[in-house]
């Protein structure tokens, strides 16, 4: 997997978000340091989680890499091109082969708009499809690729669940055929029986369309499902990066250890072990 | 279950409706089960199962929104269900307390945490301010806040998420209660915070002989918590038996289901999960006959028509589950799933 070489690198990446204190004049007084110097890569094809809790940094540097953030420093190389400055038709370009699946299906799927319009606007912006009836084939396609029903195409956002709704935020992600697909915590905003629906279509159209993926996400579980390496996140830094195995069989860092103990039934797996 | 013969917490034949315009919401659909004295209940199910109505009733806390309630709730025998507003007042806090999902927006963020939980404690004890305010401080210590004797007089937004929570189950604590009603206590908390969580409210459970009944969506919790554990399904108990029972040898499909469809960190990795097909089904209409059947991929024409009750397994009265497949054949599947 690793043969392919990189498609994304990560070198001492820094995000510090500016604490102010004055309205009018306003004074720098801190600064939150979000992300604090976290150097990586990630391989064509594979697909790398980042783990963490809450504040840990893990969403910032993924935005980072989507350059939906600004870096304080440091750089992001994507398919070989630095592209942490880049703007205007080059950033364009660039965010076609890069897109993003997002946690809320429901605040990231806009309800004045339908399905059809959602999942063909990518089309819209990068002027593919022109052709009317084209767009709306392909737009079917993608439906019917991610499980939906492409008769749906005219009907909202607010007529589908919390799974239908992640599915289409995915079939908008695929619409382009892009490389890389970053998934922020995909799955923690649905039920548990849901989840897994999501997690293997996610799979199965990573195999299909040879996608890279950064799966980014606080459950452990999920991760070593999903990840062939895994970054843990701890205060703006990456305390351990490791291939899927060894981490969850010995894990180095001691946070990261404190994480595998912390998980529900982990403590007690000799007594009481959920089958799988 | 306890020596004393008598359960703490009886429920019987619960029904909870929702009368709305587009229907009647049956949240709760003639639900039963005991809780014994230092037990724990987990109750088990996806969002819309019913489950947090089913414990939002025991406090009586579904009344105001015009929930029709049948049947019956009996603490330490008395029918809860029958008694007035007031008389309700006197047990909530005090003999039941309730800890909820999210500690934001349950806690009062103009007032003081301290002032809060004084404000529990002398609703149901004739203390002075100064007595209550020293077992606030006692209580806060006894969950974990470092410093209690500062952090009384903190308001909300200075303690952090986990620190929230344990000023919850502080207040809860306060009366000393019999019974301490979870609903979703860690969903909202980071996972080495959710396990310190769970700690603290198994060890108070052990030192005040609390009888615990958890919500949750989380497998996980209740394998770590529960004694027992029941798996409700669009307002209904499909299954339910001892901890250890239910995770090793599951009888219904949705509990099957439930388990293959969550990754895990024991055991070798699997290609692909086992998600359960479908979404879970509308309140107001729900299917016929078996609830589960349209999702069921082992379901029969007839179980569209049989309604199944909670029958025990044989050889495991305690054991309990509400399917129309027979009990060989469930053995049979389960063992070739695994």
């Amino acid at each position: 997997m690793s043969s392919a070489g990189p498609l994304v690198e990560v070198r001492d990446l820094v995000k510090h978000f500016p604490i102010t204190r004055g309205i009018v004049w306003k004074r720098k007084t801190g600064a939150v340091k979000a992300v604090d110097g976290v150097s990586f890569e990630v391989m064509k094809g594979e697909t790398l989680g980042i783990v963490g809790e809450t504040g840990c940094g893990k969403s910032t540097t993924a935005r980072l890499m989507m350059r939906l953030l600004e870096a304080t420093a440091g750089t992001v190389h994507f398919d070989g091109e630095d592209i942490t400055h880049s703007k205007g038709a080059e950033l364009k370009a660039v965010r076609r082969e890069m897109q993003m699946v997002f946690q809320d299906p429901y605040s990231s799927l806009n309800p004045r708009r339908t399905v059809g319009a959602i999942v063909g606007e990518p089309f819209a912006i990068h002027g593919l499809h022109r052709d009317r009836a084209e767009r709306k084939t392909a737009v079917r396609e993608l439906l019917d690729t991610v499980g939906l029903n492409p008769e749906h195409y005219n009907r909202y956002p607010h007529e589908f669940s919390g799974g239908q709704r992640q599915r289409i935020g995915v079939a908008r992600a695929l619409a382009l055929g892009p490389k890389l697909l970053i998934a922020d915590e995909p799955v923690s905003a649905l039920d548990v029986s849901i989840q897994a629906q999501v997690l293997n279509l996610l799979r199965e159209r990573q195999r299909e369309m040879g996608l890279t993926l950064v799966l980014i996400s606080h459950d452990l579980s999920v991760v070593r499902h999903m990840c062939d390496r895994v970054a843990v996140m701890l205060k703006g830094k990456i305390v351990e990066l490791q291939d899927n195995e060894t981490l969850y069989s010995s894990p180095g860092h001691p946070y990261t250890k404190e994480l595998l103990a912390a998980v529900p039934g982990a403590r007690r797996s000799d007594r009481r072990t959920i089958p799988g | 279950m306890s020596a004393a013969g008598e359960p703490l917490l009886c429920v019987e034949k619960l029904h909870v409706d929702f009368p709305t315009e587009d229907g009647v919401v049956k949240a709760v659909d003639g639900i039963s089960y005991e809780l014994g004295r230092g037990r724990t209940l987990g109750i088990v199910g996806e969002s819309g199962s019913g489950k947090t109505v089913a414990a939002l009733s025991v406090l009586g806390l579904t009344r105001a929104q015009g929930a029709q309630v049948q049947g019956r709730i009996l603490l330490e025998g008395r029918d809860l269900l029958s008694l007035s507003e007031g008389e309700l007042q006197k047990i909530r806090g005090n003999e039941i307390a309730m800890i909820f999902q999210d500690p934001s927006s349950a806690l009062h963020p103009l007032y003081r945490v301290g002032a809060q939980i004084v404000e529990a404690v002398r609703a149901h004890q004739d203390v002075s301010k100064a007595k209550a305010r020293e077992r606030t401080i006692e209580l806060l210590g006894l969950v974990g806040i470092p410093d209690p004797g500062r952090r009384v007089d903190d308001y909300p937004h200075e303690f952090s998420g986990g620190m929230r929570q344990r000023a919850m189950i502080a207040m809860a604590l306060a009366n000393e209660p019999k019974l301490l009603i979870a609903d979703e206590p860690t969903t909202a908390l980071d996972v080495t915070v959710q396990a310190q969580i769970l700690a603290l409210l198994e060890r108070l459970r052990d030192e005040l002989g609390m009888g615990m009944v958890i919500v949750t969506h989380d497998l996980g919790v209740v394998a770590e918590m529960a004694d027992e554990i029941a798996v409700m399904y669009a307002g209904r108990i499909v299954e339910t038996a001892a901890a250890e029972t239910l995770l090793k040898r599951p009888e219904h499909p949705y509990t099957w289901g439930l388990l293959r469809s969550i990754p895990t960190l024991a055991g070798p990795r699997v290609e692909q999960l086992a998600p359960i097909p479908g979404s879970p089904p509308s309140l107001i209409e729900p299917p016929s006959g078996c609830h589960f059947h349209p999702r069921c991929v082992y379901a029969q024409p007839e179980h569209a028509r049989i309604d199944p009750g909670l029958e025990p397994v044989q050889g495991d009265p305690s054991h309990r589950v509400a399917c129309l497949l027979a009990a060989g054949e469930r053995k049979r599947i389960w063992e070739g799933l695994r």
